[in-house]
């Protein structure tokens, strides 16, 4: 064998390696699209609860009858859309690669994300049950943070930095209690467009 | 130049390429390497029964929604095999640039 059979070799050994263990079917373009459907969720919500006038005045309070229900809606389907284009997009490109989305590594991934991601939601819910609406954003930042730091290792390495940013967000959100829409929107509406075009320039 | 290591075991790429996946996961089931390696069932089988010969992977059958399912897992003998291949690998690469 020569040196150039050697390498490829090797090659080989680390590309199996990696394509059994990581699933890098997640699109890039996808995460911006979620981004974008984040911000349009929260410019609902904003024109929901500050109306059209100035800045300074608000319509309504979040605690106002009706606006949590609204919040909530919009909330479920920004989730349901990003959820169906994430999905079918990285159907897309798996099969473009000749492989399947429901693979050994997407499964490890998904229920390395399960538990906080389940448990972030399920907190969620039961403090909207209890009145705690102050703490939402911050709450869904944290745990969506923490699922994304968790499933990182069976994916693309920058989705850890992207969870890291997350949480960070999620802490700061807490500390200014009234801007939890602008860390919400920064976190899952930015973040997710810029993690996008890395890996869309990086990866595809 | 020691080639002890070497492993002709592993000069089939099929065979070298399902070690790589099981040195990289704990386990893979028989769909999911034949889905990742692009190998006919009759090729596949046929290596992972060498691998299994040679004591280098474990096989575990099950049925999952009463369909067979089998997984393999690495053992300590493959796992060192694989690994002094890699070795002599590198040696080889040290030995051209000499």
């Amino acid at each position: 064998m020569d040196q150039k059979d050697l390498i490829k070799e090797i090659g080989h050994i680390r590309s199996m390696m990696e394509k059994s263990s990581k699933f890098l079917s997640i699109s890039g373009l996808s995460a911006v699209l979620i981004g974008v459907y984040a911000l349009l969720g929260a410019s609902l919500a904003y024109l929901k609860v500050y109306g059209f006038g100035k800045l300074a005045y608000r319509d309504h309070y979040v605690t106002d009858d009706g606006i949590v229900h609204y919040l909530i809606v919009v909330a479920v389907l920004v989730l349901l859309a990003s959820l169906v284009t994430g999905v079918l997009m990285a159907r897309r490109k798996a099969k473009r690669a000749k492989q399947t989305i429901w693979n050994p590594a997407s499964k490890s991934m998904l229920f390395a994300m399960a538990v906080p991601l389940v448990t972030g939601g399920l907190l969620a819910i039961l403090l909207i049950v209890k009145g705690y609406l102050a703490l939402i954003a911050s709450i869904l930042l944290l745990f969506y943070g923490l699922a994304l730091v968790n499933g990182s290792m069976y994916t693309f390495k920058e989705v850890r930095w992207l969870g890291i940013l997350k949480i960070g967000l999620g802490l700061l959100a807490l500390l200014f209690p009234g801007y939890g829409l602008w860390f919400w929107m920064a976190g899952f509406g930015f973040l997710h467009i810029i993690y996008g075009f890395i890996v869309y320039k990086k990866y595809e | 130049m020691d080639l002890s290591l070497y492993n002709k075991i592993f000069e089939n790429r099929l065979r070298l390429q399902i070690m790589s996946i099981l040195m990289a996961n704990e386990f893979y089931d028989f769909s999911s390497l034949k889905e990742l390696l692009d190998a006919t069932d009759g090729n596949l089988a046929s290596n992972l029964k060498t691998l299994e010969k040679e004591g280098y992977l474990t096989v575990e059958k099950s049925f999952v929604d009463r369909k067979p399912n089998t997984r393999y897992m690495k053992t300590d003998k493959g796992r060192k095999a694989f690994e002094n291949h890699l070795i002599a690998l590198e040696n080889l690469i040290k030995q051209q640039y000499k």
